[in-house]
């Protein structure tokens, strides 16, 4: 049985690679992540930069970095997984989400900016 | 190269494949296929995201986040999340090593990070209901539920599927098919977290700055 599964997985190896990281790379993740985790909730909490919008723009930077961070060292994202799929899989689906978000977001603020206000947010104005 | 491959069987009875065939072993596809999963998974997460930016501001004189939301309580929730990412780490790294008993062990220690996550997002979902901000409310909350409890859903299935494969494990021990489990299994796991990470960072983060 144990020979059996051993002379398998030799002959898997060269087809299939199994993607594995090593206690490094976990380690490494996990504490960029803690680190990458901790400045937003900080910066929301405490507050130390007056201006709003700078601190969204700082928070939405530390989640993309996070991301990056996540499929680096915890999906063991590389050009060179599965022949190379894995990746043209992923940069097409990037290109597909900032469509649909910034698209979205760009039609319906012209859209909403184009209504006539409505009675509640007359009152909040 | 099919044609290759029916010149050198002239000889014989025609044969129509491709030479390169049999040497694919079973499931070698899968961790792709799986991958393309969730890549449209990741899909209508960016949908349910699109709908909560352009939504979230319409609270329809109802509860705003400010109001609602607990961000101590989404602190301790991501940091669920993100344990169980490491410790899932671990399991596949045990099971590199083929130690089926620490596998089995870190995945439980996984499992349980997962239900301490759900368990903190249900109570959260009910305290919010028990305040009258239920999905109804308002534009915002609508959205707000159907992202969140998509996301929670998700690691529902994700700690049932954990579950079975525990009991896999534990009947087969670590064969090919069940390696194979485990490596999807981690993808959708770690897939989840990074969805976490908008999840915070948009909904919660940006919904107190609003």
């Amino acid at each position: 049985m144990s020979a059996e599964t051993h002379a398998d997985h030799g002959h898997h190896h060269e087809a299939h690679e199994e993607p594995h990281g090593t206690l490094r790379d976990y380690v490494i993740g996990f504490v960029l992540s803690v680190i990458l985790t901790a400045i937003p909730f900080w910066l929301v909490m405490a507050g130390p930069i007056e201006s709003k919008t700078v601190t969204a723009v700082i928070v939405l930077a530390l989640a993309a970095v996070q991301m990056v961070v996540h499929m680096i060292y915890f999906l063991h994202m590389n050009g060179r997984s599965e022949g190379g799929w894995n990746m043209t899989a992923l940069v097409f689906t990037v290109i597909i989400v900032v469509i649909v978000l910034v698209g979205s977001l760009w039609v319906m603020t012209h859209l909403d900016a184009n209504m006539m206000a409505t009675h509640e947010e007359m009152i909040r104005r | 190269m099919a044609n290759q491959a029916i010149t050198a069987d002239m000889g014989h009875a025609p044969a129509f494949h491709l030479a390169e065939e049999p040497h694919h072993p079973e499931g070698h596809s899968t961790p792709l296929g799986f991958w393309l999963y969730l890549m449209s998974d990741c899909l209508i997460f960016a949908i349910l995201f699109a709908v909560y930016a352009v939504l979230g501001g319409n609270f329809a004189a109802g509860p705003s986040p400010k109001d609602l939301f607990d961000l101590n309580l989404v602190a301790v929730n991501t940091a669920m999340l993100l344990l169980s990412s490491i410790t899932f780490g671990f399991a596949m790294l045990s099971m590199a090593r083929q130690r089926k008993g620490a596998t089995l062990a870190w995945l439980a220690v996984t499992g349980l990070f997962g239900l301490a996550f759900l368990g903190i997002e249900l109570y959260e979902f009910h305290h919010m209901i028990h305040l009258g901000a239920t999905p109804q409310r308002s534009a915002f909350l609508s959205a707000f539920f159907t992202l969140v409890g998509t996301h929670g859903l998700h690691v529902t299935f994700g700690t049932l599927w954990l579950v079975t494969l525990m009991v896999q494990i534990g009947r087969f021990g670590l064969i090919p098919a069940n390696r194979r489990r485990m490596t999807c299994l981690s993808m959708f796991w770690h897939f989840l977290d990074v969805i976490w990470i908008g999840v915070f960072t948009i909904v919660y983060l940006m919904g107190m700055l609003r």
